[in-house]
């Protein structure tokens, strides 16, 4: 019996989008080449819409892809007669005709090979929009389209970037697995880095009229939740995925109707996904006991008694401000001491966090830093130096590139 | 997989034979070395004499010519050269790291092309 064209469209597209990791991963792991396993995977992609027509759908979708791909590889092997030629690579084309024999029914059985993916897609020896733009192409399953208007890159461009990553990987002998253990730590953090920046760059979009790509955010939190199951015992692997979920659970009371940007104080907190919330405090509930605190397991909890408060008012100053101490004394970023000052502002006097803020203005990166003026502003006003206040609105306003940040904060100076 | 490490300083940045630490400094290349053979990692290793010795040669005139130095416009100059057989670049990264002049100086990491015959 042949399915409906759209259905099975949508049946194709919904198996690429959730499975194309694994069984991209898999591929890689038979044999060894991101571009390979990526272009039969594609095609085996396109050939299921003809197939399932005529043949019905495959009792699992995702283990034709993967069968369907594999005969792909080895057929493009059989037609390089110069590895046919190679003796000892005759075994390998026989083991994966073994392999291709075994002929699996259900991903299960299937090893996920996404964590070692990860590694390389993250490795240190590639910069950091590469990691971005591979992990979001082989993990996330995105297509390059969708990366590039996500990124506000040229497809061109990206293409180019991903090419020029899947070459590097190749040439340079980048490796597919887990890294040794000297070097796992730094490892994972990189992983673990690549996501915050997708989900960050989703959350608060730095430019463009879009304060929310939620996709991109959607995309950070699969991925981290990917992370999460795969590196259990990992703390900071749940921290984040707990941060980001806290983070978002927050999403549609950021913006108003009119899209414009509302800070946490004037949000309507009835608008917060307590689901979210939820998930997100109790999986960082689950984790602090086992006593391997890092950056982002308190950046969570800080989250977390933010969504605990059901007003602006009810706030537990006094431990978001013991975090951020506990925070800072790990990493001791002037954006942390930020952050702590704003507590400081609440627990103390707006007086003493003006004199740590004012310590905080000499790192030179802090005189770009927008939401650091943004805090100097609503600090100064509570001390009543309305001036001062005025000076750094502006100067937050005149930092800001998110357009609805902006209007949110020239509102803020028609008030004042 | 082979790849060349090769070894960049600023002139002047290594410890000075005659110093108390260039023996030091020595005695950690003899080490390094030693270790990379002893992995079977060793294929070839040299270093070079300072950048006052170079000639550059060109025939981009359709003729050879030849230029004495270069000099002072790199900040950073070739010192030597370690070529590795590494199963992967994360083992070639452990060794470029072990290697004494990391310490103060760049070791750029290059796999060596495989021609097809």
């Amino acid at each position: 019996m042949s399915s409906p064209p759209a259905q099975l469209e949508q049946t194709i597209e919904l198996t690429v989008r959730e499975e194309w990791g694994r069984l991209l991963a898999s591929l890689v792991a038979g044999f060894g080449d991101l571009q390979l396993a990526e272009d039969v995977l594609q095609d085996a992609v396109t050939d299921a819409l003809t197939n399932w027509q005529h043949n019905g759908l495959p009792q699992s979708p995702a283990a034709w892809l993967l069968t369907n791909a594999r005969r792909k590889a080895i057929d493009r092997f059989r037609r390089n007669k110069r590895f046919t030629e190679l003796q000892p690579d005759i075994s390998y084309l026989q083991e994966l005709e073994q392999l291709d024999a075994d002929e699996p029914d259900t991903m299960q059985i299937i090893p996920d090979k996404r964590l070692e993916l990860m590694f390389t897609c993250c490795h240190p020896a590639l910069d950091q929009k590469s990691q971005v733009a591979l992990t979001l192409r082989t993990i996330a399953g995105l297509s390059n389209d969708e990366i590039a208007s996500a990124f506000i890159d040229k497809p061109s461009t990206l293409a180019k970037r991903l090419t020029r990553a899947k070459q590097k990987i190749a040439l340079a002998g980048i490796p597919y697995g887990v890294p040794d253990n000297a070097v796992i730590e730094e490892r994972i953090a990189a992983i673990l880095a690549v996501i915050y920046l997708i989900f960050n760059e989703g959350y608060s979009a730095s430019s463009g009229s879009n304060l929310t790509r939620q996709e991109l955010s959607e995309e950070a939190i699969r991925l981290a939740r990917i992370t999460h199951e795969l590196l259990p015992e990992h703390c900071e692997a749940g921290g984040l995925l707990a941060l980001m979920l806290l983070h978002d659970s927050r999403r549609l009371a950021r913006q108003s109707f009119t899209g414009e940007f509302i800070s946490l104080e004037d949000q309507d907190r009835t608008l917060w996904d307590q689901a979210r919330a939820n998930e997100g405090r109790a999986l960082i509930q689950s984790i602090l006991p086992r006593g391997q605190v890092g950056p982002y397991q308190l950046q969570a909890s800080v989250s977390a008694l933010h969504t605990e408060a059901t007003t602006w008012q009810e706030t537990d100053w006094p431990q978001i401000a013991a975090l951020y101490r506990l925070l800072h004394n790990i990493s001791p970023t002037p954006v942390v001491q930020l952050n702590l000052a704003v507590a400081v502002s609440y627990t103390e006097s707006p007086e003493v966090a003006l004199s740590m803020l004012n310590e905080v203005g000499q790192h030179p990166e802090m005189k770009t830093y927008q939401p650091y003026y943004a805090a100097c502003a609503d600090i100064f006003q509570r001390a009543e130096k309305t001036a001062e206040a005025q000076q750094a609105l502006f100067k937050a306003i005149e930092l800001t590139e998110n357009e609805k940040e902006k209007a949110y904060l020239e509102s803020k100076r028609i008030l004042n | 997989m082979q790849y060349i490490c090769l070894i960049y300083s600023a002139p002047g940045s290594s410890p000075a034979p005659g110093t108390p630490e260039f023996g030091a400094y020595m005695q950690a290349y003899m080490d390094f070395t030693e270790e990379a053979k002893q992995k079977g990692a060793f294929v070839a290793g040299d270093a070079l004499q300072s950048i006052d010795t170079a000639t550059t040669v060109t025939m981009e005139t359709g003729k050879v010519e030849t230029t004495d130095g270069p000099f002072a416009e790199t900040k950073e100059t070739l010192g030597g050269y370690y070529l590795l057989e590494c199963k992967d670049l994360d083992e070639a990264i452990v060794y470029a790291s072990k290697i004494p002049t990391a310490q103060h100086g760049r070791i750029e990491v290059r796999p060596i092309m495989v021609f097809d015959q």
